[in-house]
């Protein structure tokens, strides 16, 4: 098994599900609080989100991997030379409507290409961790 | 101009550039001779090794006289190391803002 880093976040909100999936969903609504995009909603498609901050490279690479209405919607996103897997998955709740975040560190696909570095790497930045937290 | 973390993944993405800055991380200050006895590579794939490497701002070099003096700035690593926080704060903030889409979205 390949290691892999999975942030998850979880947020209930007021309204029903069928709204929140308009908004998870809808482009000029993913533009209002994620950002700018050409998404569609068809498994398989590649699109881009796009971004202008000081601290980000500005495009987003993603591809739509699954879509559930109400549900669940997953997509890749690349960015800064790594690539993750964004999930959301929503659920009732008695108030509304309860969003999970999961964002993935690797795919199984790239576990395998990254593996060797990967591992590598981990070393490498628990030593360096040490040496930065040592400034 | 701050480097990129896109820049630092790359500089980083070589096996060799990666031993070269932790040999400095280590060792603490080395010219290219010192660097190349130890690399197994020509000199001059050493110094374009450094030249990358200073390009992501993760060495600086000091000249003196004839030679140049490398050290690491680990520091310009802090954005990889706060990688999954910065995404965790990145999300926090777009929820926010969703929920306040959703609000107007009431109305």
């Amino acid at each position: 098994m390949s290691e892999t880093q999975t942030l998850i976040m979880e947020k209930e909100f007021a309204q029903p599900a069928e709204k929140l999936w308009r908004a998870l969903t809808t482009p000029h609504l993913i533009a209002e609080w994620l950002m700018k995009n050409d998404f569609e909603p068809t498994i398989g498609r590649p699109f881009q989100l796009r971004m202008e901050t000081p601290q980000w490279s500005g495009v987003i690479d993603c591809k739509v991997l699954a879509i559930e209405p109400q549900k669940k919607l997953s997509y890749t996103w690349s960015s800064m030379g790594l690539d993750t897997v964004v999930t959301f998955i929503l659920t009732p709740t008695p108030n509304g409507v309860q969003l999970r975040v999961e964002q993935s560190g690797f795919d199984e696909a790239h576990a395998r290409n990254f593996q060797g570095a990967k591992f590598g790497w981990q070393s490498f930045l628990n030593k360096l961790e040490k040496v930065v937290g040592g400034l | 101009m701050q480097p990129s973390p896109d820049h630092i993944f790359k500089s980083l993405a070589d096996p060799t550039r990666r031993a070269i800055f932790e040999r400095l991380c280590r060792g603490g200050e080395q010219t290219v001779w010192m660097l190349t006895d130890d690399a197994g590579i020509s000199q001059p794939a050493v110094s374009k090794h450094l030249g990358v490497l200073k390009h992501a701002g993760l060495v600086t070099d000091r000249r003196e006289g004839r030679e140049t003096h490398y050290s690491a700035k680990p520091q310009a690593l802090a954005p990889l190391l706060d990688w999954m926080s910065m995404y965790a704060a990145f999300w926090h903030e777009r929820f926010d803002r969703l929920e306040s889409l959703l609000n107007r979205m009431d109305q």
